[in-house]
């Protein structure tokens, strides 16, 4: 536990991007997006969209979800135009 | 050279707002501060918010989700805050201390900017401070459990102007902001929404290049405060433009243009009817109401097309 006198003057945080210790990928109640890649067309909308980063991306090619993070609010999902009409992505029931 | 707008270049950019955020899960801001700061990833930047949602949730205790310096101050204040900032780098440079070309980005709610940020706001922008001021418009104070705003649409349902026997929702109708920012004659300042992510960015790289105060309204869903579904920001936003309400535009050195024109404009009914904070309008005997809004927005929206007619002549005239 951090107390008050570990904190610097001001309520400064030194260290950029600390949040990433926390991983709100345990907030997931009900579903988790699941990727199928063989509908991929690696457009990348799902990795601009999401909102807690939960995309990974490599070269230019999409790659897994990162479940660390992902509250599986199901933007991607939506916004996935995938190929020829079939998603690449989908909602499927959370296995916790 | 800059960086391309397109994803596959932007995605080897670092995303400067970081997971581990406690924002909503569906909520439209990290996406709308993600795309901010993509399209400035050519610079450094020095931002600051005022606080609602975007700021409590983003840095909670000592965990921060920004990965630049990043200034939260008071709800009223960010402009001001910024302002100071922005003066003290300017006298850094004259003296020779940073040599680096700093961006300046305010991110901040539409209560900290239509409402009880507006004197710091506009105070700042009068003054010319080179910097830019985002509002991300959700429509109301969400931070504290929505209160209506005076950016929350006409009959909406919000916990200050509850929908019931004595009122219809929020009765008043939205105060225009962009085109009052538009009247301080600044050099810049549009409307944009995370679903035209091309005409977003676009809007913030001109916006950073442009000198002086700059002032971008974006519109942004909140599945909390209006009663939608977790996975529908980005749809919402995409209604938002096609129904007209939320035309996207941008006044340049007092020329406005209009960016994006939904080639169908869309009935107002499909951006509703998809929102709780709007499900009493639909009840029978309410029919006015929604005609009113269709009304009030063909207006809007016949007007903005007329003054880009007239900004467009004038500038051939000069
Ligand atoms: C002077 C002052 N009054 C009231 C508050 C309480 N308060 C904190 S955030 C907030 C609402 C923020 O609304 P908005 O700017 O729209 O941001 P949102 O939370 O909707 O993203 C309020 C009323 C405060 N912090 N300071
Ligand atoms: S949005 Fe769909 S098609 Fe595009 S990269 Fe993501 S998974 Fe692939
Ligand atoms: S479900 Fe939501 S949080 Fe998870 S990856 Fe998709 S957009 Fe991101
Ligand atoms: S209440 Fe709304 S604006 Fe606030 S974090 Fe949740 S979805 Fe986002
Ligand atoms: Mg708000």
């Amino acid at each position: 536990m951090i107390g008050w006198k570990d904190i610097p003057p001001g309520m400064v945080i030194l260290e950029a991007g600390s949040a990433m210790k926390i991983k709100t990928g345990s907030w997931r109640a009900a579903y988790r997006p699941k990727w199928i890649e063989e509908n991929c067309i690696h457009c990348l909308l799902c990795w601009l969209y999401c909102p807690d980063n939960s995309v990974k991306v490599k070269d230019g090619k999409r790659g897994e979800f990162d479940y660390d993070y992902c509250k599986g609010c199901g933007i991607c999902a939506v916004e996935c135009p995938g190929k020829k009409g079939n998603k690449a992505i989908v909602m499927e029931e959370e296995v916790k | 050279m800059a960086t391309p707008l397109n994803l596959k270049e932007l995605s080897k950019q670092e995303i400067r707002f970081t997971a581990g955020h406690r924002l909503c899960a569906g909520c439209a801001a990290p996406t709308v501060v993600k795309m901010i700061l993509l399209a400035a990833c050519d610079y450094p930047v020095v931002a600051a918010s005022s606080t609602g949602c975007l700021e409590v949730s983003s840095c909670i205790s000592t965990y921060t989700a920004w990965k630049i310096p990043w200034i939260h101050n008071a709800f009223e204040n960010a402009a001001a805050t910024l302002s100071g900032v922005e003066t003290m780098y300017r006298a850094l440079k004259k003296q020779g201390k940073i040599d680096r070309d700093i961006k300046f980005i305010a991110i901040c709610g539409d209560g900290g900017t239509y409402d009880i940020g507006f004197q710091s706001l506009s105070g700042a922008m009068e003054r010319g401070h080179d910097m830019l001021y985002v509002c991300y418009d959700n429509g109301a104070y969400m931070n504290t459990g929505i209160q209506r705003s005076g950016a929350t649409p006409t009959f909406a349902d919000t916990t200050t102007c509850p929908a019931g026997a004595v009122i219809p929702g929020k009765p008043q109708q939205r105060k225009d902001l962009t085109r009052i920012m538009a009247a301080h004659g600044i050099p810049y300042v549009a409307q944009a929404s995370p679903s035209h992510w091309p005409d977003l960015m676009k809007k913030v790289r001109k916006a950073i290049e442009t000198p002086g105060a700059k002032f971008i309204n974006i519109f942004t869903p909140c599945n909390r405060g209006w009663r939608s579904r977790t996975d529908d920001a980005i749809l919402l936003s995409r209604l938002a433009v096609e129904t007209c309400f939320w035309p996207l535009y941008e006044v340049e050195n007092g020329v406005t243009r209009v960016t994006v024109k939904p080639k169908e404009k869309k009935p107002i009914v499909e951006f509703l009817k998809a929102q709780g904070r709007f499900k009493h309008i639909f009840e029978p005997g309410r029919e006015q109401m929604i005609e009113a809004i269709q009304q009030a927005i063909d207006k809007n929206w016949e007007r903005l097309l007329k003054e880009e007619e007239i900004s467009a002549s004038g500038e051939k005239a000069e």
